[in-house]
């Protein structure tokens, strides 16, 4: 059978088919959008992956802020300060959507946000940057925003190295809570002061105002997005001074024993048997 | 005079192209408030919201929803579009037709359009833009993003040309020179999926280009233009309009038949495929 399908093959046998043809036709089609489509995606893919880019106030999480932005650039041309960036060919970010870099132009946090405001598609969804005023009025409130999360080199920052520098602090636009000063005893002098300034994740809006100020060389404190600037504890770890979080295990099940097959046995059994 | 009539639509063609990026750069640069944004999504004097429709179509094959405002936009552009017909958007409005149009007229120059066989051996079916707009679709429903956005040299270029190029010059090059050396309408004709889908939306509407036979005269002048002579089928043999979406409407055949046996018409699709049942 096989053999005499290769014969009329090889014998230059006219009878390709309109059928044929056609079947080969869409197979030849299939395979080289196949190609295509695999070249496409792992372009896509390569790009999608770049992982610091801060956007504006208001943004949705990011995997839906790549679906839902278009890349009209609306909200760059409504920034006062112009500091949105529409990331270009070459930028090595996702091609055409807005970002922040910090330390060459921040957010200035604008009170009514013009950037969100203008958003055609809900890509920047205003109502994630609204909370309800004194009167209960829900209203647009820059400090909600979470375009990123400050984080401070230690090492670099020269207010730990004990040299009163304040810079950052004096800049943070929600000084006293998302950048507190801490007094810390200097344990190399034995006799002077730290003026450490520690951020508060729970009050940082990322505005990058504290990176623009910084005045080392590269910036000691930045602002990096808060999924890799955060950790997470585990569930089982309970914050006791947090009458919240001690509650939880009241509404606890109570203990959990996990049984493998290794706990059953008696651990002098497994420990001197099996070894590690 | 004579040229400027001979070149009429090609001259309005360029005065609208060009006069919408002027606005939208205006709009960026000097605040201005024709138009702002850019083609994939912009305000017209501050109180019209529109959008790039196969944009919106790729979001939504993403799974994701946009603002009922934005989906207004898109419907408005996508009626538009439908109504007056064929690839309105290709030959009057997309900044790319301009760089593959200069590609084409380079072709001409040196003898090489659509009466001569091709220069390369390279050959792909004009129905290819239609496997990209598939593709389009299947990937942004894949990858969670809407997928030609994400490559588009038509972006590129308006984006570029309004916000900055960056290495998009380098994209807008590699087609050029795709279209000038390896096909002819390499990206338009056959790639672009935007065109396949404004071929398939413009499929109905009213502007069509009609051929008079008795005024041909066979000098072939029509098709050397036309970046789509499929188009044309009916040149030369009867009257007819064109019933193919994939025309642009650029009106190109119109001015270069100096014996005027093409022209506009409004014709409906039903009446204009009477017309050549007819014969």
């Amino acid at each position: 059978m096989r053999n005499e399908k290769r014969h009329s093959l090889e014998g230059g046998n006219p009878a390709l088919t309109e059928r044929r043809s056609f079947l080969l036709g869409l197979a030849r089609s299939a395979g080289a959008a196949a190609v295509g489509g695999l070249v496409w995606a792992g372009f896509i893919d390569g790009k999608k992956a770049y992982p610091t880019v801060l956007r504006p106030p208001g943004a949705v999480e990011e995997a839906r802020f790549l679906a839902k932005c278009t890349k009209c650039g609306l909200c760059a041309e409504a920034c006062p300060y112009d500091a949105l960036i529409m990331a270009k060919p070459g930028d090595g970010r996702p091609v055409g959507t807005p970002y922040f870099l910090m330390r060459e132009d921040p957010c200035r946090m604008c009170q009514d946000i013009p950037c969100a405001a203008e958003c055609p598609t809900g890509a920047l969804a205003p109502a994630l940057v609204s909370g309800p005023d004194d009167a209960g009025i829900q209203r647009l409130d820059i400090n909600l925003a979470r375009i990123g999360l400050a984080v401070i080199d230690r090492e670099t920052c020269i207010a730990y190295w004990g040299i009163q520098c304040e810079a950052c602090y004096r800049a943070c636009p929600v000084i006293d809570r998302a950048i507190t000063v801490e007094h810390l005893k200097n344990d190399r002098t034995g006799k002077h002061a730290i003026l450490g300034p520690v951020v508060h994740s729970e009050h940082c809006t990322g505005c990058g105002l504290c990176e623009h100020a910084c005045v080392t060389r590269k910036a000691s404190i930045f602002v990096l997005p808060r999924e890799l600037a955060l950790g997470e504890p585990s569930e089982h770890y309970v914050r006791g001074w947090d009458a919240a979080d001690e509650k939880r295990i009241e509404d606890a099940a109570g203990d959990v024993t996990t049984t493998t097959p290794r706990s059953k046995k008696d651990p002098l059994e497994y420990l001197n048997q099996e070894g590690f | 005079m004579g040229w400027l009539f001979s070149n009429r639509y090609l001259v309005l063609r360029r005065l609208v192209q060009v006069s919408i990026l002027l606005f939208f750069i205006a709009g960026n640069a000097l605040g201005w408030k024709v138009l702002r944004g850019n083609l994939s999504s912009s305000r017209l004097l501050d109180a019209v919201t529109l959008a790039d429709p196969f944009a919106l179509l790729q979001i939504f094959a993403t799974g994701t929803m946009v603002s009922v405002e934005a989906m207004l936009g898109g419907g408005i552009v996508l009626v538009l579009f439908a109504v007056i017909g064929g690839r309105v958007f290709c030959g009057w409005v997309c900044p790319v037709n301009m760089v593959t149009d200069l590609a084409g007229s380079l072709r001409r120059a040196v003898g090489d359009d659509h009466s001569s066989p091709a220069l390369s051996g390279f050959q792909i079916s004009r129905n290819a833009r239609y496997w990209v707009l598939g593709l389009s679709l299947v990937l942004s429903a894949l990858l969670g993003v809407a997928a030609f956005e994400w490559i588009s040299p038509i972006s590129m270029l308006h984006r570029g040309v309004i916000f900055g190029m960056g290495l998009g010059w380098t994209a807008v090059l590699a087609l050029f020179l795709f279209d000038l050396v390896v096909l002819r309408q390499g990206f338009c004709g056959h790639l672009c999926p935007l065109g396949a889908f404004y071929a398939l939306a413009g499929a109905y509407g009213f502007l069509r280009v009609r051929h008079l036979k008795d005024h041909c005269t066979l000098c072939g002048e029509c098709l050397k233009h036309c970046p789509e002579p499929q188009v044309l089928p009916m040149v030369g043999k009867h009257n007819g309009s064109v019933l193919s979406g994939e025309c642009t409407n650029c009106g190109r055949c119109i001015e270069v038949c100096a014996e005027r046996a093409m022209r506009f018409g409004a014709v409906s699709r039903a009446k204009a495929r009477q017309d050549h049942e007819g014969g």
